[in-house]
């Protein structure tokens, strides 16, 4: 059972206004059955701090990666994960975080890729939600445990590998990390640092378009209008396009991914979740170095 | 496995988290990020004269000050949103405040490993805390030093 769509003016004008909920939109259905809110932060003690009344802790970290294989969780284990969180199929599943919704885009696209079929964000976030004075709690919910069913992940639609990168040299990819690990100047992000690779520059093609520029000071998605100012107007993307995006493990880009699928509804857009750390540490990938393409 | 000798306050610290389950050791964590005392009016009111610590993923500043008898005082400065890098600013200080000059220099820089975060806490952050460690010995150093 889905809870209604957020019918703000704002949304209305995005490809898709089901994937976003306002912080006023949250604040009158928290409690509602069928609704359950997770936050997905960068600080994995954040939640712990104080998070919105009900909200369940999903971590990226230990949660939604497989703890061995660089892969993130099967089937099976995400049944098991979204199960202990009190999820089923027919939840509607509304994520935040911090830092920009950075972690929570994250957290979304890799329930994308189980296809979890009610998946939206709290456009602003942790910041927006706490800036607003609503209330806070430390009480960790007790959820009944459900049975979510096991669906294998689907790899094939939102998810790029390496040699799949390769073959898509050429077309549409975009790097959405800081100019300086774009150029090569830095192997790492500004203040995360050996965190890194061997080698520093970008793909071959890739523009440069910060993933941060998607967002407005208050943590919001910018409209419509600016996004497609800089993703169609600065950067000449076509709404077929197959895009490629990457960062350096696939979480800033995840939020680009965000942007380009559900605001503004390009249907073939890709992360490649291995990213720099995977191409910069690849033998015999081609790499280009400084600020062009 | 080679085991590292650490400072009574550090190793009874690192025995606090080995004998939690994880979730607890966060709660521990969270416990030191709240216990970190607050910057005194000196430099609260003058915090350019505090280190930045680059190497962690939220801003954190730091000082250390040699005092007249040897002893070396601690000083942490992060934001409330960054409880992680908090929490390793105060363990930090409950472990190694008040403890002599070179008491801190030698406490061995791989301490982090033996606190049990590393299922927790990407390897990344527990760097910050190393970062932090070793900025503290410089500046013990440089004032061992000078004076």
């Amino acid at each position: 059972m889905a809870l209604p769509y957020d019918s703000a003016p704002k949304f209305a004008d995005y490809a898709h206004p089901e994937k976003l909920v306002t912080t006023e939109w949250l604040a009158e259905h928290l409690g509602d059955p069928g609704l359950v809110v997770a936050e997905s932060d960068e600080d994995v003690l954040l939640y712990e701090t104080g998070h919105i009344p009900g909200a369940v802790k999903l971590d990226w970290h230990t949660e939604l990666n497989d703890p061995q294989t660089r892969d993130y969780v099967d089937g099976v284990g995400f049944a098991r994960l979204m199960s202990e969180k009190g999820i089923t199929r027919d939840t509607t599943l509304v994520l935040y975080g911090d830092k920009n919704n950075w972690w929570a885009a994250y957290a979304l696209w890799v329930c994308t890729l189980f296809e979890h079929p009610d998946l939206r964000l709290v456009d602003g976030g942790r910041a927006k939600w706490i800036a607003e004075g609503r209330p806070v709690t430390t009480d960790v919910p007790q959820r009944p445990g459900t049975d979510y069913p096991v669906v294998e992940r689907d790899d094939t639609k939102v998810r790029a590998f390496r040699d799949q990168v390769l073959a898509h040299l050429g077309q549409p990819l975009i790097d959405v990390r800081s100019p300086g690990e774009y150029t090569g100047e830095l192997l790492h992000m500004p203040d995360y640092p050996q965190e890194g690779a061997v080698r520093g520059g970008h793909i071959p093609g890739a523009r440069s378009v910060p993933w941060a520029r998607a967002a407005a000071e208050d943590a919001t998605f910018r409209s419509l209008k600016e996004l497609e100012a800089i993703y169609a107007g600065e950067v000449g993307l076509r709404p077929d396009d197959d895009v490629v995006v990457y960062c350096r493990i696939g979480e800033r880009s995840s939020h680009t991914w965000f942007v380009l699928t559900h605001l503004l509804g390009y249907p073939h857009v890709r992360n490649y979740d291995g990213s720099w750390t995977e191409w910069g540490n690849s033998v015999r990938v081609p790499i280009t170095r400084g600020e062009n393409p | 496995m080679t085991s590292i000798t650490l400072p009574p306050r550090l190793a009874e610290i690192a025995e606090d988290f080995g004998a939690l389950a994880d979730r607890d050791r966060l709660q521990l964590l969270l416990e030191f990020s709240r216990e970190l005392p607050p910057l005194p009016d000196r430099y609260a009111d003058r915090r350019d004269l505090l280190e930045q610590v680059p190497e962690c993923q939220s801003p954190l500043f730091l000082a250390a000050e040699v005092s007249g008898d040897g002893t070396v005082h601690l000083f942490f400065d992060a934001p409330p949103e960054a409880p992680t890098t908090r929490g390793f600013a105060g363990i930090l200080h409950a472990a190694l405040d008040g403890l002599a000059a070179d008491e801190i220099l030698e406490t061995p820089g791989e301490f982090s490993s033996q606190l049990g975060l590393h299922d927790l806490v990407s390897p990344l952050r527990l760097r910050g805390m190393a970062a932090m460690l070793a900025r503290i010995k410089r500046q013990v150093r440089e004032q061992l030093a000078s004076s």
